[in-house]
Order: structure tokens, then C-alpha cells, then sequence
């Protein structure tokens, strides 16, 4: 890492990204940049390229033209796990949890503290107090209440249990959050928890970009909302009640329009 | 009121994940009862029990940890087989104990290796398949090593493994009543739990039984974990296949036939859920306790030893039926759950 980070450098820095699966082209040209942080809620109907430029930013697909910059330093991203040893953490819709274990294994899977170190990383012998003790201070930290801590992850309503992806995606000092549709399987309370989470997140100096489909839960806790059409980026503008006419007729193609 | 239902449910799950070893637990008070003389509590029939059970023990313990990767290893019958054979052939031909029980724990690991490779590296679509050939090849090359008789006269030490009696521990006068190979089944035992619970190698088994998906993304080296849990079924098919031997002071090519099964019944039975993900040692071992107990209990009151078949299915029925109702009982609490949030 070369370049030293200033406060006013995007975290993530997308330009020109192009992807095409054969004859489709699902990114055309897209650009993005989100702040630490920031909320920013990717907008845009079924098929207009947001997922697959997440997938491209958290290093499941690989871009076929265009650069990715992480606080300024272009990265070429291979795989999910280079993604995420560079600071980048996607939770997706599916949550990717082990239902059969505990929020703390589930925090750690990949990767336990464990020693001693000379030996082969599966022989290590866990250090379980203390991936409990810092699963503890997370949750607290993130104000996650769960009524059995202990419990395995199945127990779990869908609530907690997108509460537990979240911070689990958080928890090793990430720099952008990416979530996807966190709140599409939850009811109205749970969704109000999962939006106070996310702030909470922002608030601790986190990137986000949001995926919703709900303009409300937008509206409540995005800073800015792109929107995207047939793999190109229509426009952003702040998610306030003022722009959101603008956003919704974007969304729907209404008025073909530039960015703000 | 909620509240209340919440810690109801979570006792009801608590009793069901105890039910196998309730289960043993009646089975062992009825057959004391209900045994002419209580023959069934004797130290001599309680040993003979542990005894019997402990090669199924064994590789009950192995096969957990391949069902735990909602795996499964067909081949574990054959391998005893080909581990009883090998362990005598070698030792009728070298008479070296030491060259027998290296070159029997290297047959048993080398199966295991292979279907692991099988899997993973042939990209064979489901461990059934793997198994399924091993459990073919190894039978074969047993028969054929054997010439298809039985061969007599092991090492002494895995006759006193499999085998003998430790006759300090008091109860049956001068011949002792505790086998040496409960012994073995502890210490394997043991083995098995430390991987499980306190290494991060048994954290990755649970991982990939869990959500193979998932273990992948966060950087799980689903492959190697895969592998070597065959291999440790094969080994376990070493040391399973060295009790049988011990037992019997000879090798036979027909010994693991259909034991496979056995192993696979004692995880189920024992409450380990054939989906993946969920199982403890103590699972294994109540399941494989359950069918030995079981098959010396019909004996001793005088049943069709046939009958001990159709039990074991009824069994394996009532095992699953718990984990059924584990499952509905856990949904349950989940909404519960969500209710309280």
C-alpha cells in the first residue's frame, strides 16, 4: 500500500466497470464511490445490474474492463476471500451462516484464534474463551441483544440471525459493508432492528452499501441512493424526502435523466 | 406467558437430544429385570457386551465424523474385512508384530485416503459413489489376500486387545470382566472428541456439514477436511478391524461384511442427523451401545437371533422420528423467537 489514505478518499472507488455473461451485458460502463461512513443504497428493478456489481466489488465475478480502488489503491480482485482480507465483507441474502453452530463459531469460521502456531492450522488447539469474550464485546458494541448467547444459530429468529451476518461481517475491522436486501425476509420490527444496526455500523466510521427494494427503509437510513438501469448508472442523488420522486421515477425509467 | 413457552421448548429439545441415551438407559433397567437371575448385570455379560460392541464402537466413532460432512463411507465393512486379513497374512508371513500393525493401520488409511481422493479430486458426484466402489475393491482384495479362508493366529497384543480381560479391575475373580478393548474404544474416543470439540480441524468438519456453501466463502479448506475424514474412517477401520481380530485370534475375508451398515445405524440411532452438521461422540457410542445391547438382550431371553434385523430397523425408525420431531420442536422456537425480539 503505497498511496496514504486521506479523510475526504473514497473507500471503494468503482470506475468504467463492464461485465457481460455471453451475449448480455450487465454492467455497461458503471461507476461508483462510497465514503467511510456512508450509507449508500444501491437502487435499481430486478435485472438492472446490482448484483452483479456487488459480486464484482466483493470479488465472486471478475470485472472484464474498468478499475476497483480501495482507499485509493487500485485492486485486482480474485476471489471472495482476497475481497475480504481487503477490508471488504458482503453479506448476502442467504446470510451464509452455519445453523448448526453458535454465534461465535459462526463469527470465527475460517478463522479461529488458535495456537500454537508451528502447528498445522487445523491441529491448533481453539482459544474458545476468548473468540467468546470478543463475539461479547462486538455484539455489545453493535447493541445485538440475544437471549441465548450460546444458542446455535437455527434457534435463531431471522432477525437475530441477520443481526449475526451483519456484525459477523464487521467483526475483523472491515472497511465496507456490502448488504443485500437485508431486510427483504423480516417483519416490521426485526427490519427496524436490522436499519438501527446499520446505522449503528455507519456511525462507527463503516462504508455501506445497502441493497433494498423498500424505498422506506432507504429513505430511514441512506445517506445517497444510485440508481441503476439495464446495467448502467441512471443517477445518484441524496436519499432525502426531497429527491424521492426523482429516485422513484429513475427507478422505473419515467424520465430517462443525468446524474444530479 | 411467552417466556414461559421459550424455556418449555428448550427443555423439550433438551430431552430429545438425550433421548438415545435415554433410550439405552431403559433398555439396560428392562433387560436387568426381566433376564432370568438379572444375567444380564453380571460382570461377565457386561463385558462380553462391551466387547462385542467395541469394533462397531470403533467405526461408528469414524463414520460420525463422515456423516458429520453429510458423507458417507460404504467402504468401512470391506475395510474391516481387508484390516482383519492384512493384520494376520502379514503376521503369519513376517511374524513380526510390529510389521503386521504398521502395514494393517497403512490399508485401513489408504482406503480412506482413496475415497477421499475419489471424491474430491475425482469429482465423484456424492461419497456414495466412491464408497460404493471401495466397499467393492477392498472386499475383493481381502478375499483375494486371503484366498478366501480364514487365517489363524494374530499377534499376541492385539490379542489381548481385542480379546483379553483387565484383571485388576475387580468383579470377575482371576479372568477379569473389563475388556481391553473398551479400553481402546475410550481412548479413540477421547481422540475423536478432541478433534471435534477443541481443534479448529473439528470446528471445519461441523462447518462443511453445516453449509458446505458457506464454509467455502469464508475460507474453509472444504477439500482437505473432506479428505481427511475418510481418512479417519479409515483408520478407524484399522483399529476396528485389529479388535476383531483380537477376539477372534484370526482374520477372516467375511468379517466386516454388512457392518457398514451397523456403523452407519449406531450414528443414527445414537441421534446424529444424517444431513450433516450434528452428532457428538457420545451420539455414536450410545448408538452402537443400543444395538449391541439389543442383539444380547434378545439372546439372553431366547429370541430368533433374526429378530435382532428387524429390530434394528424399528430402531433406526424411532431414532429418526426423534430427530423429526427435534427439527418441528426447533421451529417452533424459532418463530417463538421472533415473536419475543
Amino acid at each position: 500500500m503505497t498511496a496514504t489514505p486521506t479523510a475526504a478518499a473514497p473507500v471503494l472507488t468503482v470506475s468504467g466497470a463492464v461485465k457481460t455473461f455471453g451475449a448480455v451485458v450487465a454492467l455497461d460502463g458503471v461507476d461508483l464511490e462510497v465514503h467511510a461512513g456512508e450509507v449508500l443504497a444501491l437502487l435499481g428493478d430486478n435485472g438492472a445490474g446490482k448484483s452483479t456489481l456487488i459480486k464484482c466489488i466483493s470479488g465472486v465475478h471478475k470485472l472484464d474492463k474498468g478499475e476497483i480502488r480501495i482507499d485509493g489503491v487500485a485492486v485486482q480482485m480474485t476471489s471472495a476471500i482476497h475481497a475480504r482480507e481487503n477490508g471488504i465483507e458482503t453479506v448476502y441474502q442467504d446470510l451464509a451462516l452455519f445453523d448448526n453452530l453458535n454465534p461465535t463459531a459462526n463469527f470465527f469460521a475460517g478463522r479461529e484464534v488458535a495456537g500454537p502456531s508451528w502447528l498445522p492450522r487445523g491441529l491448533r488447539w481453539m482459544d474458545q474463551r476468548g473468540m467468546t469474550t470478543r463475539t461479547r464485546e462486538l455484539l455489545d458494541r453493535l447493541q445485538v441483544r440475544l437471549p441465548d448467547f450460546d444458542a446455535d444459530v437455527a434457534l435463531m429468529s431471522g432477525g437475530q440471525r441477520q443481526a449475526v451476518a451483519v456484525a459477523r461481517a464487521v467483526a475483523f475491522s472491515s472497511k465496507l459493508v456490502i448488504l443485500d436486501e437485508p431486510t427483504a425476509a423480516l417483519g416490521l420490527r426485526e427490519s427496524a432492528r436490522v436499519l438501527e444496526l446499520v446505522r449503528r455500523l455507519r456511525d462507527d466510521g463503516v462504508a455501506v452499501i445497502l441493497i433494498s427494494h423498500s424505498m422506506d427503509h432507504v429513505m430511514a437510513v441512506a445517506d445517497r441512493a444510485m440508481v441503476m438501469r439495464r446495467g448502467r448508472k441512471i443517477g445518484d442523488a441524496p436519499a432525502t424526502e426531497a429527491h424521492q420522486e426523482q429516485l422513484v421515477s429513475w427507478i422505473v425509467g419515467a424520465r430517462g435523466g443525468t446524474a444530479v | 406467558m411467552v417466556a414461559g413457552g421459550s424455556s418449555r421448548i428448550r427443555l423439550v429439545l433438551f430431552a430429545l437430544k438425550g433421548g438415545p441415551l435415554f433410550i439405552l438407559g431403559l433398555m439396560v433397567i428392562g433387560l436387568w429385570i426381566t433376564t432370568e437371575g438379572h444375567v444380564f448385570m453380571t460382570f461377565g455379560n457386561v463385558g462380553n457386551v462391551l466387547e462385542q460392541s467395541s469394533g462397531v464402537c470403533i467405526i461408528a466413532l469414524g463414520q460420525l465424523l463422515v456423516i458429520l460432512t453429510r458423507g458417507i463411507d460404504l467402504s468401512i465393512g470391506s475395510n474391516i474385512s481387508l484390516c482383519c486379513v492384512v493384520c494376520t497374512v502379514v503376521y503369519r508371513d513376517s511374524q513380526s508384530a510390529f510389521l503386521s500393525i504398521v502395514v494393517t493401520l497403512l490399508a485401513g488409511v489408504t482406503v480412506g485416503a482413496i475415497n477421499g481422493l475419489l471424491l474430491v479430486k475425482g469429482r465423484l458426484p456424492h461419497p456414495f459413489i466412491a464408497t460404493l466402489a471401495t466397499l467393492s475393491i477392498a472386499a475383493g482384495v481381502a478375499l483375494y489376500l486371503a484366498n478366501g479362508s480364514t487365517v489363524v493366529g494374530a499377534p499376541t497384543i492385539i490379542n489381548k486387545l481385542g480379546g483379553g480381560r483387565i484383571t485388576q479391575i475387580p468383579g470377575a475373580g482371576k479372568i477379569g470382566w473389563f475388556p481391553y478393548a473398551a479400553i481402546v474404544v475410550l481412548c479413540f474416543m477421547v481422540v475423536c472428541w478432541i478433534i471435534l470439540r477443541k481443534l479448529v480441524w473439528g470446528r471445519w468438519i461441523y462447518a462443511v456439514g453445516g453449509s458446505p456453501e458457506a464454509a467455502l466463502r469464508t475460507g474453509v479448506p472444504v477439500n482437505g477436511v473432506l479428505i481427511s475424514v475418510y481418512v479417519m474412517s479409515g483408520l478407524s477401520g484399522a483399529i476396528g478391524g485389529f479388535l476383531f481380530v483380537g477376539s477372534a485370534d484370526a482374520g477372516s475375508p467375511f468379517t466386516g461384511v454388512g457392518m457398514e451398515l451397523n456403523a452407519i445405524a449406531a450414528v443414527i440411532i445414537g441421534g446424529g442427523s444424517f444431513l450433516g452438521g450434528r452428532g457428538h461422540v457420545l451420539n455414536a457410542l450410545t448408538g452402537a451401545l443400543i444395538l449391541g445391547v439389543m442383539h444380547n438382550g434378545l439372546n439372553l431371553l431366547g429370541y430368533d437371533p433374526n429378530w435382532q434385523y428387524i429390530a434394528t430397523g424399528i430402531v433406526i425408525v424411532l431414532a429418526v422420528e426423534l430427530d423429526v420431531v427435534r427439527a418441528y420442536v426447533e421451529n417452533r422456537f424459532r418463530s417463538l423467537q421472533a415473536k419475543l425480539a
